[in-house]
């Protein structure tokens, strides 16, 4: 069986999030993690590489020194890391993202993929369900667990209070949440054989079925505006002890006091 | 002379440093207060191969180097001494000298299960009459057909009860050496659960207080002729060879002490207001951080050079030697600058500095006290 994992390399938040001038995130002056969500993922495909034997390969866009995730991924236990790097793939959306991606994968024979369900960074949760449409395969997004049955996941996808069972025919996509599971650590032996490892890079040319204007800044349709810091929210007002009608009537009188409504 | 660590060692480091915050810190207090070998800690730390950092894979170790390992038992060491011996001792005295000196049936036999952490290992040389002075050994081995009958017992033992593997210096004769009359020492392995072996009192002690420091007890203990470690009337060699490298462990753990105390007390003396403001915005304060973030700093250098030596080898013993009385020492003083600029706070147990404390002392006393690396150091030097 083999599993591909996409992973993303983001700013570690929780060291504070900084902003160029031009209120862009100025990513060089964060530290950098193994985002949150595709590390459980990465940990789902290892479990089941564990229990039913499988390769693992991450695979990741980004700049050069996101080579650093992939070898934590390595030293984690995935068998490959393969790192799409390329200026003319640079600022790119969503959409070029999962283009971007897509290509990368069809080089490689794949029975499933797993993909974080979003990004710290970006918080879109687009890329893993825009891969599945690209490669024409089924997704299934939000798995809180995951099983092999023959050729078959079956997969539980989580909702706000309560979950489906689905099962799908591999080839498919799954996005993770990170309350999948709990990751392993690296280890140490894991670390010296990452650091020393090849990982495979592609460049634009190593790319095919890809057009030029589904990729990089010019092929995102996506234009940001702004980017800000989490704004911090005020206490809020609570309205206690009042029936629906007279509730619903308090909430639309602040509304309309602050002409929302 | 380049003092930056490549790639490898920095994220041995980073992974070192996250899984102490983790797993390893929850419980330092709790091991401490209840004096409980932290065994939930060692069977985390074995599934993910620190057990075996130095030990090559084809003994099932992670087929790392001294200095990896090193690290492992600082970034442990600043959140728990407890746990940071347990490594050091089971690595250092244990498997290392099987590594060093065993046959290869032996390496074959117990080194797989140890450094997977499966069992754990430990180390008997000391004696109530032979600490420092290894001649004063009591303990007998008598060859009888195919067997060693062990007869004596060892204290103040690390991972006394919680080991399976023991390392065990016993005196199998008497010979010559320059006209005079000198113990023959010979290195043995024993296992737990061999008849006639057996575990004494557990001891009390200040600090280091979920390390499992036992007596162990030898009645008529026969083990296998082949269980002999090295050549007979080695033993000497062996156990000095294995503190050599133990002290490499041991300063590391002084040093994870000390780096841990002085983060503690960086944070605290910022958040801590006395007069309108914060302790830090005293020059007494910043005086003291700045000596004990250099002597710290010493302490670091003087362990990681060490720990090249021993990676380097073959003889390490004056770099081990100078590491260990200088980081344990360090450790000492600096935990216990850290309690003086905690005030009141910091004599109380709630703060970890209390307990780092009381765990630093023990790196001047255990495996060769400071004294012994001062004879050891002079005596290289005048030789």
């Amino acid at each position: 069986m083999k599993i591909v994992v996409c992973i993303k390399q983001v700013p570690d938040t929780a060291g504070g999030v900084k902003f160029k001038p031009d209120g862009t995130l100025d990513r060089g002056a964060m530290l950098a993690i193994m985002n949150p969500d595709d590390k459980a993922g990465l940990e789902a495909a290892l479990r089941i590489k564990d229990q039913n034997g499988a390769e693992v390969t991450v695979i990741t866009m980004g700049l050069p020194k996101a080579d650093a995730v992939l070898r934590e991924a390595l030293a984690m236990g995935a068998d490959k890391g393969i790192l799409i790097t390329d200026r003319v793939l640079g600022g790119a959306d969503t959409w070029a993202t999962s283009q971007t991606i897509a290509a990368g994968i069809r080089n490689l024979d794949y029975d499933l993929i797993i993909t974080g369900r979003q990004a710290i960074d970006g918080d879109t949760a687009q890329v893993g369900p825009q891969i599945a449409e690209h490669l024409g395969i089924p997704v299934i997004s939000y798995a809180q667990d995951i099983k092999i049955e023959g050729d078959s996941v079956v997969v539980q996808r989580q909702f706000e209070d309560r979950y489906h069972v689905l099962k799908a025919k591999m080839p498919c996509l799954i996005t993770a949440l990170s309350e999948l599971n709990e990751p392993r650590y690296m280890t140490p032996g894991g670390i010296w054989d990452a650091v020393d490892a090849q990982i495979t890079v592609w460049g634009r040319n190593d790319l095919k079925d890809l057009d030029d204007s589904n990729i990089g800044l010019k092929g995102s349709p996506t234009k940001i505006a702004k980017a800000s810091d989490k704004v911090r929210k005020g206490e809020g007002t609570m309205f206690k002890d009042l029936d629906p009608d007279a509730a619903a009537a308090s909430i639309a009188d602040v509304l309309s006091e602050k002409h929302i409504i | 002379m380049d003092f930056t660590l490549d790639k490898k060692h920095e994220m041995a480091r980073s992974l070192f440093r996250e899984f102490a915050q983790n797993e390893v810190k929850p419980l330092a207090q709790e091991i401490d207060e209840e004096e409980r070998f932290p065994a939930e800690t060692i069977e985390k730390m074995a599934r993910y191969g620190f057990m075996g950092i130095p030990i090559p894979r084809e003994y099932g170790g992670q087929g790392c180097d001294v200095l990896t390992y090193v690290m492992c038992v600082e970034e442990i060491a600043k959140v728990c001494g407890t746990t940071a011996v347990a490594l050091s001792a089971h690595t250092s005295l244990c498997m290392d000298p099987i590594l060093t000196f065993g046959t290869e049936e032996q390496k074959q036999k117990y080194l797989p299960d140890l450094a997977s952490g499966r069992k754990i290992g430990a180390f008997g040389l000391t004696e109530p009459g032979a600490g420092t002075d290894a001649q004063g050994q009591q303990t007998k081995a008598v060859l009888d057909g195919d067997e060693w009958v062990l007869n004596g017992s060892k204290c103040f033992i690390t991972n006394g009860k919680v080991a399976d593997v023991y390392i065990i210096i016993a005196v199998t004769g008497i010979v010559e050496k320059r006209g005079k009359k000198m113990k023959e020492i010979s290195a043995f392995i024993v296992e737990k659960g061999t008849p006639g072996f057996s575990f004494g009192t557990k001891e009390k002690k200040m600090g280091i207080r979920g390390s499992s420091t036992y007596e162990l007890i030898f009645e008529d203990c026969r083990i296998p002729k082949e269980n002999l470690l090295g050549q007979k009337g080695k033993g000497f060699n062996i156990a000095m060879h294995s503190l050599d490298g133990g002290r490499i462990g041991i300063a590391a753990q002084a040093l994870g002490l000390a780096e841990g105390a002085l983060d503690l007390t960086i944070a605290y003396t910022k958040e801590r207001k006395q007069f309108g403001r914060s302790i830090s915005q005293f020059q007494n304060t910043q005086f003291q951080l700045a000596d004990m973030a250099t002597r710290t700093e010493a302490a670091q250098l003087l362990v990681y050079k060490a720990a090249r030596a021993k990676d380097n080898g073959p003889v390490y013993t004056v770099e081990a030697a100078k590491a260990k009385l200088f980081a344990a020492e360090t450790a000492s003083w600096v935990t216990s600058k850290a309690v003086q600029l905690h005030g009141g706070y910091g004599y109380i147990r709630e703060y970890d500095v209390e307990r780092m404390m009381r765990d630093a002392k023990i790196t001047e006393i255990y495996e060769g006290t400071s004294e012994v690396q001062r004879m050891v150091i002079s005596g290289a030097l005048l030789r």
